[in-house]
C-alpha cells in the first residue's frame, strides 16, 4: 500500500486564552496521500485551520504525532520548521498575502530564489494563466488575479504539499472557478498533495476525499467517486 | 476619566518605548533652551549688574607718563561721567612654594576715597592704607590659588626692588573677571594675579609722584564713544599715549563677550534641531497610529463623536508626549545649567554667579516644544478630522509602488527580491525616507561639531607652540634695553638659546581704515619665535617691509605691495609709509612683524630690545627662575612651557565635558529617529514579514528586509551629516573670530569617522531591539486578518 505523505495521530491542540483552556483539536487522526486533494469542511472554530497550520509547520501540536513522510514534525525546532516550509510546503491564504511592493513576477521569484529545484517564475505564472500580467503590482491586479499569483508563488518551488486556507473565500464564483482550475491542474500535472479548507460545500466535488470537522474532531470522511471538473462547480 | 482618555492612556502605555524615545528628543530641545538661554541670561545679567554697581569703565587708555593736572582737561570732554587716572605696572612675584616666578599687575587706587570707576568688591578684609606701605589687596582667584587670607605675605619685585607685601583684603574687580596673564591662553590664577595699592604708595615705588600712566573712564549712556576716544588720544599724544579703546578691546570683557556669543549660537542652532526632529517623529508615529485606528475612528464618528472631539483626542496624545519631554527637559536643563554656572565660576570671577531660574524661561521652552509637537501632529490630526465615517470604515486604498531602474528585470536581477522590497518601500515614501535620513544626519552633524574642536585646537597648539612660538619663556623688560641685555640673558645657566625682540606700539593705517597694534621684531634666521606663512612654513623675514597676519591684512584691506602708514605711538608720533611684503599666519592677537634691523631703522635712535625669548634646558629651569627673580630689569615673564600645559589641560577638560554632552544629545537623536523609524516600518510590514516567514524565509532573511531599508537611510545620512557638521563647525569658527584670537578651521577625517561610528552603533542597537520583535511575529494571527 502507498505510504501517506502526511499522517496525524491523536493530534490535540489547546490554546490558553487567559485562564480558560480552549480545545481547538481533540485527538485528530488523518492521513493524506500523494496526489490527493482533501477538502476540509466544517463550521468556524471546528479546528480545520489549526490542523492545517500544524501540518504546515506554522504551529505546534499540544499532544499527538504529525509525520511528514518519515519526519516527526512534533520534534522540529524553529529552524527545522522554517526549512520544512521552505522546501516542502506551498501555502495559499484567503487574503492572498502578496508583497505589495513586488510585481507578480517578483512575488513568485521571491520563492524561487530560495528553492532548490524551482520552475521559472514565468512558467508558474503561465500555469495559472497570468503570463501577460507579470509586471503588474498587486494593487494593479483583481482579487482573483492576486490569488492566482499567490498560487503561482506556492507552486513555483514544486512543493510536495499545498495547504490552502479558504482560497476562494474572498472571490466571486466566476473568479473562484479560475482559481480552482489552477489548483486542479497543478494537482494533476505535478501530483501535489493538497489540503483545501473551505466553507463552500460546492468545492467538495473536486476532492478525492472530504473531511468534515466538528468541535475539534473529524466527524465524517467521505470518498468522492464521481469527481467534478472545476468548471462544473458553482456556488 | 472618559473612555476616550482611557484609550489614550492605554495607547501611551502600549507605545511606551516610542513615546519615551520622542519625549527624550524633545527633552533635549527643552534642556538646551534652558541651558543656553539661562546661561546667557545668568552671565549677561550678572556681568551687567557687576559692571553697573562697580562702575566698570567704558573707555581705556595707556601712556608713558603724564601729569595729574590733565585731569580737568580730560574730565571736560563731553560725555565723560567718571575718570580715574591710575598707575598700572607689571610686577614679578616670588611666591612661596613656587619655583617659577609669577606675574602680577599692580593697580593704584585712590588713597582715601573709592575709585570713581572700576570699583572693588571686597570679599574679606579691608583695603590697604596709604600710611602703611607694603599693604595690598589681591584678587580673589589669585588669593584662593595661594591660600591667602588677610595677614598673608609674599615677595614682589617692584621697580627692580624686592619687597615683602602684606595682604589686607581680597577683592574682585569688573576689570579682571577673566584674568589672563602674559603669554597665556587660559587663566592660570596661580601664576597671574592683580593687586591694588594706594596711589601714593605705588607712585613712591615707581617714581610716579604727581603722574599717571593709565586712564579708565566711564561715559554717559548717550555719549559718542568714538569722539571721546579721539579727544583723549589728542590730549595724551604728547605723553606717549599708546591709544584709547573701548570695551570691545578690553581682554576680560572680550572673552566674556565671546562666551555670550557662543551661548547665543547654541540657543539659536541646537534647540531648533531637536524641535524639528521631535516634530517629525510625532508626525511619523501619529500618522501610523491613525492608519491603524482608521476603522475605530470611523466607528467613533458613526456613533456620534464629533470630528473635533476625535481630533482633540489625538492632539492630547501629542501633548502628553510633549509634557513628558518638557518635564524631563526642564529637570535636565536645570541640572546642566547649574553645572555650566559652576564651570563658569572656574574661569570668571564674579562676586556672585547664579544660574538664572525664571519661570518665564521654562514657560517659553515648554510652549515652544509643545507647539513644535502639535505642528508635527497637525497634518495627521487634520486627516482624522476630515475623514468621512463611511470612508473610514473601508480599508484604505492599497499602497502604490513604483518600479525603479525602469523595472528592467535584467537590471533588477542584480538584487534579491528582499532587497527590491526594501528599496521599493523606501521609494514609496520618499519624503519620509529623506526626513528620516536628515534626522539621523543631524546626529552625525552634532557630533562632528562637538568633535572638530579637538582637531582645531590640537592644530592650533601645534602651530602656535611647536612651529611658531617655540621658546620656553619670554622675558619682557620694563623699559627698552640696549642689545647687550641679550648677552646677559644668554649667559644665564640653563639657557640654551636666546633671541631678542623689540615691540613697538603703532597705529597702522590704510585709507580710512586703521588699527592700533604692536609691531614685533624678528631676527634673521630666528629659531624660537618663527613667522609662518599661510601654509605654516617658517619664513625668513625680508630685509624691509611689514609682515601682516591674515587678520590684520583683511581688517585694513592690505595686500602684498600696498603701502601702509605707520604712526609710532611712543616716539613723537612719527609717520612713515612702509610696504607690505608678506601675509602670514597667526591665531592670537593682531600680529605684525618686521625684521629686527628694519624695525630699529623705523623707530630710530639705535637698536634696542624689549625682551628676550629663551629656550631652556628643562633640568636647569630652576637656575633661570632664580636669575629672573634677581634681575630688576625684567618686568614680566611669559612661560610658554607652562602655558602650553595649562592650556591643554583646561581646554582638554572643557572639550571632554562638551563632547560628552553632545555625544549624549546625538545618541538620543539617533536612537529616537532610527528606533521610531524601524518600529513604524515593522508596524506597516508585519504582515508582509510574517508572510515571508510562512514562505520559508528564516528570521535573519526576514529581518534583512527591514535592516536593508534602515541601513540605506543611515548610510545616506552619513555624507549629509558630514556636510551639515562641516557647515555647523565652520559657523562656530566664524563666530569665534575676533581680534583677540581665531581658531583654525580643521576637521580631520577621523572626526567624521568617529561621528559616523557613534551613530552607526546607535542605529545598530536600535535595529537589534526591533529585530527581536520580528523574531516574535505571530505568523498565524497575522495571516488570518485582512491587511
Amino acid at each position: 500500500m502507498q505510504k501517506p505523505t502526511f499522517s496525524a495521530h491523536g493530534v490535540t491542540k489547546v490554546y490558553h486564552a487567559g485562564e480558560i483552556e480552549v480545545f481547538a483539536l481533540r485527538g485528530v487522526d488523518l492521513e493524506l496521500y500523494e496526489g490527493e486533494i482533501a477538502v476540509l469542511l466544517g463550521p468556524s472554530g471546528s479546528g480545520k485551520s489549526t490542523l492545517l497550520n500544524i501540518m504546515g509547520g506554522l504551529d505546534r501540536a499540544t499532544a499527538g504525532e504529525v509525520h511528514f513522510r518519515d519526519q516527526d514534525l512534533t520534534t522540529f525546532s524553529e529552524r527545522q520548521f522554517t526549512r520544512f516550509r521552505r522546501d516542502h510546503v506551498g501555502f495559499v491564504f484567503q487574503f492572498y498575502n502578496l508583497i505589495p511592493s513586488l510585481t507578480a513576477w517578483e512575488n513568485v521569484a521571491l520563492v524561487t530564489e530560495i528553492s532548490s529545484n524551482p520552475m521559472k517564475p514565468e512558467e508558474a505564472l503561465e500555469m495559472v494563466g497570468l503570463k501577460d500580467r507579470i509586471t503588474h503590482f498587486p494593487a494593479q491586479l483583481s482579487g482573483g488575479e492576486q490569488q492566482r499569483v499567490a498560487i503561482a508563488r506556492a507552486i513555483a518551488k514544486r512543493p510536495e504539499v499545498m495547504l490552502c486556507d479558504e482560497p476562494t473565500g474572498a472571490l466571486d464564483s466566476k473568479t473562484g472557478v479560475l482559481v480552482l482550475e489552477a489548483l486542479s491542474r497543478i494537482n494533476e500535472e505535478m501530483k501535489t498533495t493538497m489540503a483545501i479548507i473551505t466553507h463552500n460545500a460546492g468545492i467538495r466535488q473536486i476532492a478525492h476525499r472530504v473531511f468534515t470537522f466538528k468541535d475539534g474532531r473529524i466527524a465524517d470522511v467521505a470518498v468522492n467517486d464521481q469527481r467534478a471538473r472545476p468548471a462544473e462547480v458553482s456556488w | 476619566m472618559s473612555v476616550l482618555d482611557r484609550k489614550l492612556l492605554r495607547d501611551l502605555l502600549r507605545m511606551w518605548a516610542q513615546v519615551l524615545a520622542i519625549a527624550l528628543v524633545m527633552a533635549c530641545g527643552v534642556a538646551t533652551i534652558i541651558i543656553a538661554v539661562g546661561g546667557y541670561r545668568s552671565l549677561e545679567q550678572t556681568r551687567t549688574a557687576f559692571y553697573d554697581r562697580y562702575r566698570f569703565a567704558t573707555v581705556f587708555s595707556g601712556l608713558t607718563r603724564a601729569p595729574l593736572q590733565l585731569r580737568e582737561r580730560m574730565a571736560s570732554i563731553a560725555g565723560i561721567s567718571g575718570i580715574e587716572l591710575r598707575i598700572v605696572e607689571p610686577v614679578l612675584l616670588d611666591m612661596p612654594g613656587m619655583a617659577e616666578p609669577a606675574t602680577a599687575i599692580a593697580v593704584s587706587i585712590p588713597d582715601r576715597s573709592e575709585p570713581a570707576v572700576n570699583r572693588l568688591y571686597l570679599r574679606i578684609g579691608r583695603l590697604p592704607e596709604s600710611g602703611r606701605p607694603g599693604e595690598v589687596a589681591v584678587t580673589e582667584r589669585f588669593a584662593t590659588a595661594h591660600r591667602m587670607a588677610p595677614g598673608s605675605t609674599f615677595d614682589a619685585v617692584l621697580n627692580g626692588r624686592k619687597r615683602t607685601l602684606t595682604v589686607t583684603g581680597i577683592a574682585l574687580t569688573p576689570e579682571y573677571i577673566y584674568a589672563l596673564g602674559p603669554g597665556d591662553m587660559v587663566p592660570d590664577p596661580r601664576r597671574f594675579g592683580v593687586f591694588f595699592m594706594p596711589r601714593t604708595v605705588l607712585a613712591g615705588i615707581f617714581d610716579m609722584d604727581g603722574a599717571f600712566n593709565d586712564v579708565a573712564m566711564r561715559t554717559q549712556r548717550s555719549a559718542d564713544i568714538k569722539a571721546i576716544e579721539d579727544a583723549v588720544d589728542r590730549i595724551l599724544r604728547p605723553y606717549g599715549g599708546t591709544g584709547t579703546h573701548g570695551r570691545t578691546d578690553q581682554v576680560s570683557h572680550a572673552f566674556l563677550d565671546n562666551e555670550l556669543i557662543q551661548l547665543r549660537a547654541m540657543a539659536t542652532v541646537i534647540p531648533p534641531v531637536f524641535l524639528f526632529v521631535s516634530a517629525f517623529l510625532v508626525n511619523m508615529i501619529l500618522s501610523r497610529l491613525i492608519v491603524l485606528e482608521r476603522e475605530q475612528i470611523g466607528l467613533m464618528k458613526a456613533v456620534g463623536y464629533g470630528s473635533g472631539a476625535i481630533g482633540w483626542h489625538y492632539a492630547k496624545l501629542t501633548l502628553v508626549i510633549a509634557l513628558i519631554g518638557i518635564a524631563v527637559g526642564a529637570g535636565a536643563g536645570n541640572w546642566l545649567g547649574r553645572g555650566l554656572t559652576t564651570l563658569y565660576a572656574r574661569f570668571f570671577s564674579f562676586p556672585f554667579l547664579i544660574f538664572q531660574q525664571s519661570l518665564d524661561l521654562y514657560a517659553i521652552a515648554a510652549a515652544i516644544s509643545a507647539l513644535a509637537a502639535l505642528l508635527g501632529a497637525a497634518r495627521a490630526i487634520w486627516s482624522v478630522v476630515t475623514l468621512p465615517p463611511a470612508v473610514a470604515m473601508q480599508p484604505p486604498a492599497p499602497a502604490r509602488y513604483r518600479s525603479f531602474l525602469t523595472g528592467d528585470r535584467r537590471l533588477l536581477s542584480a538584487f534579491s527580491q528582499l532587497t527590491i522590497m526594501a528599496f521599493r518601500h523606501l521609494l514609496r515614501w520618499p519624503l519620509r525616507s529623506l526626513l528620516t535620513a536628515l534626522g539621523t544626519s543631524l546626529a552625525v552633524a552634532l557630533l562632528v561639531t562637538a568633535l572638530f574642536s579637538f582637531d582645531s585646537i590640537a592644530f592650533m597648539v601645534d602651530t602656535v607652540f611647536f612651529r611658531a612660538e617655540r621658546q620656553d619663556a619670554t622675558l619682557s623688560f620694563g623699559v627698552e634695553q640696549s642689545p647687550r641685555a641679550l648677552q646677559s640673558v644668554a649667559a644665564i645657566r640653563g639657557v640654551l638659546r636666546a633671541e631678542a625682540f623689540r615691540a613697538t606700539a603703532v597705529v597702522l593705517r590704510h585709507g580710512h581704515r586703521e588699527r592700533r597694534l604692536v609691531i614685533s621684531s624678528v631676527p634673521q634666521k630666528a629659531d624660537l619665535a618663527r613667522v609662518l606663512d599661510l601654509d605654516l612654513a617658517p619664513i625668513d623675514p625680508p630685509p624691509a617691509g611689514l609682515m601682516l597676519s591674515e587678520r590684520v591684512a583683511s581688517l585694513l584691506d592690505l595686500r602684498i605691495g600696498d603701502l601702509a602708514e605707520v604712526e609710532q605711538l611712543e616716539k613723537a608720533h612719527k609717520m612713515v609709509r612702509v610696504p607690505v611684503t608678506s601675509i602670514v599666519q597667526s591665531y592670537v592677537g593682531l600680529a605684525v612683524y618686521m625684521r629686527t634691523e628694519a624695525l630699529d631703522r623705523l623707530v630710530g635712535g639705535g637698536p634696542r630690545v624689549s625682551g628676550v625669548r629663551v629656550a631652556v634646558d628643562p633640568a636647569r629651569l630652576g637656575d633661570l627662575y632664580g636669575a629672573i627673580k634677581q634681575t630688576p630689569a625684567i618686568a614680566s615673564i611669559a612661560l610658554q612651557g607652562i602655558s602650553r600645559q595649562r592650556f591643554r589641560e583646561t581646554i582638554g577638560e572643557n572639550i571632554t565635558i562638551m563632547t560628552s554632552v553632545y555625544t549624549a544629545l546625538a545618541v538620543i537623536i539617533a536612537f529616537g529617529v532610527v528606533y521610531n523609524s524601524a518600529r513604524i516600518q515593522l508596524s506597516e510590514r508585519a504582515r508582509e514579514l510574517a508572510g515571508l516567514r510562512v514562505l520559508g524565509f528564516t528570521r535573519s532573511e526576514v529581518s534583512s528586509v527591514l535592516l536593508i531599508e534602515l541601513a540605506t537611510i543611515v548610510a545616506l545620512a552619513q555624507p549629509l551629516g558630514w556636510t551639515l557638521g562641516y557647515l555647523f563647525s565652520w559657523s562656530v569658527v566664524r563666530g569665534f573670530e575676533s581680534d583677540l584670537f581665531r581658531i583654525p578651521f580643521v576637521v580631520n577625517r577621523s572626526t567624521f569617522a568617529l561621528a559616523s561610528l557613534v551613530v552607526l552603533a546607535v542605529a545598530t542597537l536600535s535595529a537589534l531591539v526591533v529585530r527581536r520583535r520580528i523574531d516574535r511575529l505571530d505568523l498565524v494571527r497575522v495571516l488570518k486578518t485582512r491587511d
